[in-house]
């Protein structure tokens, strides 16, 4: 028979976005190893619905690593102590018997909190709104093999495609800097024939809203990296930096 | 005996009724060409006289076609007894299958430039459907307002999907065309699909790849820098697109610039964390919806000149699915009860290769992709003895000998193999496990075994290839699965039925349309993998954006309405009446805890075997559950504010209304087909039994008031381009 974990929580509460929020201490027991740490806050939330107490915001959906919605910091890093996954994919067995777990939102001025643990991250769809895309319309494409492309690049974009935009970047990064993000669609797009042309002009307007936005700008210390749950690469900084000095040029 | 003379007297008695009927029409039309003939012989002139010779000839074989048609009609209503829909009323065009698109689209109503503007359309939902046809309405010059319950639209529930896109490209070489798409589409759909909506949806899955890779989409490439392919269930050619184990992902990401670039242009006005709770109907067309601000808690109306629904499916109606936790099938029923028909409830689809149930605790299901059965090679011990040994944990599967391995599809089913439909392999799984030869601690998994694949390959390319769904297996279970086979079982996962929709994708409400998985349209009784992500892109990017053209063309005189009409009040008031009764209750039990007991019920009564005893049984309970959750159910904090109770319990109860329409429509559909299994009606070995004779028709439930048994309404399926033959995955 598996070992139950006995645990305690200190869980950052807030009721909206202007109010002073604290932690709370919760005691929970008998939580399987084997259940997800969102499945743990689900029993926490059932024990405190069935004492009539407002349960915990945070926002989740597919519960498996790759719609980017689930964000806690947890013990002191986004998406908790593992590496390469995201919080719903961590499981309690990476805890200890009778640890104490503090759970706090995402917390970054771009980001203000809605809730408890959910935090208000459509600064990133503003960014992508800006030029995160390559400007075709509906229909009128050529055929898809038309454009041969190295496996290579097509490769290296889809590592920088793998982004689930779900913050842990900014989240980690002291000075609250969205560049990972902007670099992986950017390095991305660029790495592809049919969103090359535009680069530059991408690069330029995506990064012009960040600053816009209040992220903050890098000082490549690299924490992103270490943090991002998809392992995004800060090489695709690099690129970033070469399409914007492009854009400069063309300026 | 008596009562059955009795019923074939009253069939007798209806069958002449009717054929009056068609008499008393036919000779209504004769008298009319008699008329008309009358007229000839008065008029002298020549040209007058030619003129209306050919009106004649028009109208004899109108008259010729109408008595056909209407006879049709009468005969089909005869046979089910009920009212039916037509292919007229499903607005199927005339002509040749490989021509209805073409001649569609020469003749349909089109939208100038300067009147799209001034034309407000909503679009709900964000996934592959609704991201690519909000985006393709507002290139085309629409004004677009676009909802969705997550924060971004970028997190639909279509991100999720792994293994594929199929198209009819025919790169490989492999014989692959239009027609062979479309076939293996209806064929794998069990002849329960329409012909015509389906040959489209092959005919435009070419166009999607190549927008796709348009918008940068980085599909998996060979060497020489060409697409790749793999193969998918239910085909014998590899036609499917991916982008490693992540196509959804790519897919949705895809579809998600172009939205942010007309969000970014203003021709789209975003809803994130947005519910829609209503629809709105003035003088019987949708006009708008009833949506809560979920940040909020604020009840809002909207006005729209057409209402667009891309919602998903309805899955987790059985709690644990491989769906993501806020999908839900909550606008569909609002429809539903506002008189759309819900087409095939029933049809839902059991995906086999799921990591199996491990805990009360469990909040959802996880796939492995099917892709993985390209490779992987499905097994249960030959033996009882060793599969109880495996259980108890004194074996583990490596200890089991290659001959004392039971590879189950691939014994019978040779030509396919590990490739059967979806249907097929999780009912075999089912039979495996029930007779005893399951594995793991519950005895409720199979294998599915990589280590021929890695002998053969190497290591390296099964990484390449499903190297991030290893990584999600290992973390979830705990388990290597280069090393040990994985352990699957099956799981609800995709909704076929959903909301009936005629060829324009509009449902019978006029102006409210319904793309993606929540419309019934394209998989019949089983969709084949690697086909939603088409179906829903094929809808949202190539198919409504022209057809509810032809609906807006006549919409262009009606000006914006204000939200203050009565219609828009009155939705909002029955939707904060609902809100409020919900919160008044203060019950006893949690959302989640009456949610689980409904997904219990559906999934032992209404999965993967049913029987009119276990349906009947199964919506005893239901009713009951709804008892309990309209008096029971306990929802903290307040309606007028954030609230994730409210949330759910919302969608809990049009959950439990689903349960009970999918029991309903199972229970009447008495035959096997696809995904639907009645066990009464099985070959001797165990396979599917369909029943053209009697169900070769789409089942359309019309809501009826609160408490009353829904009508049922059929739409014959008539197959006149295909033949249709048992389904047969073993030679
Ligand atoms: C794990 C998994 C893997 C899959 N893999 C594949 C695959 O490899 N190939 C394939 O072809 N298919 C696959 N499928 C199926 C496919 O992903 C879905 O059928 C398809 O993505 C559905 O797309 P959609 O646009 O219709 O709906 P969804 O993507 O479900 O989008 C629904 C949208 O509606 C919004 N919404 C829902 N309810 C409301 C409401 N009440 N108010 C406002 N907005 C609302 C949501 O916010 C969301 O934006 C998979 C499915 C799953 C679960
Ligand atoms: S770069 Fe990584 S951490 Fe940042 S949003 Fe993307 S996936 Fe999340
Ligand atoms: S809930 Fe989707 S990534 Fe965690």
């Amino acid at each position: 028979m598996e070992k139950l974990l006995n645990l305690t929580l200190k869980v950052w509460r807030q009721d909206g976005p202007k109010a002073k929020g604290a932690f709370e201490t919760y005691k929970l027991n008998g939580i399987s190893p084997d259940s997800s740490f969102l499945e743990m806050m689900d029993i926490l939330n059932d024990q405190l619905i069935n004492e009539h107490k407002d349960p915990i915001a945070f926002d989740h959906d597919c519960r498996e690593g790759i719609c980017g919605t689930c964000s806690m910091y947890i013990n002191g890093h986004p998406h908790g102590p593992d590496s390469g996954i995201t919080t719903c994919q961590l499981h309690m067995r990476s805890f200890k018997d009778g640890e104490t777990i503090t759970v706090e939102p995402w917390r970054s001025a771009a980001f203000p909190i809605i809730k408890d643990l959910m935090v208000d991250r459509s600064a990133f769809d503003k960014i992508i709104q800006a030029g995160g895309y390559i400007s075709v319309n509906t229909g009128g494409i050529p055929d898809g093999n038309a454009i041969p492309i190295s496996k290579w690049h097509a490769d290296e974009a889809m590592d920088a495609a793998s982004c689930i935009g779900c913050g842990a970047c900014v989240a980690t990064c002291k000075n609250g800097s969205a560049m990972l993000f902007v670099a992986a669609k950017v390095s991305q797009l660029s790495l592809l024939p049919q969103g090359k042309i535009e680069a530059s002009q991408r690069a330029k307007k995506m990064l012009s809203k960040m600053d816009e936005l209040g992220f903050g700008n890098c000082t490549n210390t690299g924490a992103c990296e270490a943090e991002c749950p998809k392992n995004i690469s800060i090489t695709h900084i690099a690129r970033l930096n070469r399409e914007f000095i492009g854009a400069k040029f063309i300026d | 005996m008596a009562k059955k003379e009795n019923i074939f007297d009253k069939a007798k008695d209806t069958v002449s009724k009717k054929t009056d009927v068609i008499k008393d029409k036919a000779e209504d039309l004769v008298e009319d060409v008699q008329e008309v003939v009358e007229d000839v012989k008065k008029n002298t002139e020549k040209d007058k006289a030619t003129k209306v010779a050919d009106k004649v000839k028009g109208t004899d074989s109108k008259v010729s076609e109408t008595v056909k048609s209407s006879a049709k009609q009468v005969a089909s209503e005869v046979k089910n007894g009920g009212k039916t829909i037509t292919p007229k009323d499903a607005k199927i065009p005339e002509g040749p299958l490989a021509d209805k698109w073409t001649n569609y689209k020469n003749q349909q109503k089109l939208v100038n430039p300067a009147n799209k503007r001034r034309l407000d359309v909503i679009v709900v939902g964000t996934g592959l459907a609704g991201a690519s046809a909000a985006a393709s309405l507002a290139e085309m010059g629409f004004n677009v307002l676009n909802f969705c319950i997550q924060d971004s639209p970028r997190r639909a529930h279509s991100i999720a999907a792994q293994g594929g896109i199929n198209a009819a490209k025919n790169y490989p070489n492999d014989g692959d065309s239009v027609y062979r798409l479309f076939y293996d589409t209806i064929k794998g759909g069990d002849y329960r699909a329409r012909e015509a909506n389906v040959y489209r949806l092959a005919e435009v899955s070419n166009s999607i790849i190549d927008q796709c890779v348009a918008q940068g989409v980085p599909f998996a490439r060979e060497y020489g820098g060409l697409l790749d392919n793999r193969s998918f269930g239910g085909a014998q050619v590899s036609r499917t697109f991916y982008a490693r184990g992540q196509t959804g992902q790519q897919l949705l990401l895809g579809a998600y610039s172009a939205l942010s670039r007309q969000v970014g242009k203003g021709a789209v006005k975003l809803y994130t964390r947005y519910d829609m709770l209503d629809v709105v109907i003035v003088e019987g067309r949708a006009r708008g919806i009833i949506a809560r601000n979920l940040v909020t808690g604020k009840v809002e109306r909207f006005f729209a000149h057409a209402v667009v629904v891309g919602t998903g499916g309805y899955g987790n109606a059985f709690f644990l699915s491989t769906n993501a936790m806020g999908s839900n099938g909550s606008a569909a029923l609002q429809m539903y009860k506002k008189g759309a028909y819900f087409a095939n409830p029933a049809f839902a689809q059991i995906h086999p290769t799921c990591i199996p149930v491990h805990g009360k605790f469990q909040s959802k299901l996880t796939l492995m992709s099917e892709s993985l059965r390209n490779d992987g090679r499905i097994w249960v011990p030959k033996k009882k003895e060793d599969a109880e040994a495996i259980r108890a944990r004194k074996l583990k599967p490596t200890d089991i000998k290659e001959e004392d391995r039971d590879y189950y599809l691939e014994r019978r089913y040779p030509a396919f193999g590990n490739l059967v439909p979806r249907d097929v392999a999780s009912r075999a799984a089912k039979e495996r496990c029930d007779a005893g030869f399951g594995v793991g601690s519950t005895g409720l998994a199979v294998y599915l075994d990589f280590s021929d694949a890695i002998n053969r390959l190497g290591k390296d390319v099964v990484e390449a290839r499903y190297g991030n769904l290893f990584q999600m297996y290992e973390k979830i279970v705990d388990d290597n699965p280069y090393e040990t086979p994985m352990m699957i079982y099956p799981a609800i996962h995709y909704t076929m039925g959903g909301m009936w929709v005629d060829y324009e994708l509009m449902t019978n409400i006029p102006g409210l349309f319904c793309i993606g998985e929540a419309n019934f349209s394209d998989h019949g009784a089983n969709r084949l993998g690697a086909s939603a992500l088409m179906q829903g892109l094929a809808d949202g990017y190539f198919v409504l954006p022209y057809t509810i053209q032809n609906y807006l063309a006549d919409q262009i005189r009606v000006p914006r309405m204000s939200v203050d009409k009565e219609e828009f009040v009155e939705a909002e008031k029955a939707v904060n009446d609902k809100i409020q009764k919900i919160m008044n209750i203060q019950g006893k039990r949690s959302v989640d805890s009456i949610h689980k007991e409904l997904g219990l019920i559906m999934w032992d009564f209404v999965g993967m075997g049913r029987t009119a005893e276990g349906l009947k049984t199964a919506l005893d309970k239901i009713i009951a559950i709804r008892k309990e959750f309209w008096s029971n159910v306990y929802v903290p904090g307040k309606a007028d504010s954030l609230n994730m109770e409210l949330e759910k319990a919302l969608r809990l109860a049009d959950f439990i209304d689903i349960g009970e329409l999918m029991a309903r429509d199972a229970l009447l559909r008495e035959e096997s087909c696809g995904g639907h299994f009645r066990e009464e009606y099985q070959t001797p070995e165990g396979e599917a039994l369909r029943n053209d004779e009697d169900f070769s028709y789409v089942a359309c439930w019309k809501y009826t008031g609160e408490g009353n048994e829904p009508e049922l309404i059929k739409e014959p399926l008539d197959y006149e381009f295909v033949e249709r033959q048992q389904r047969n995955y073993k030679a």
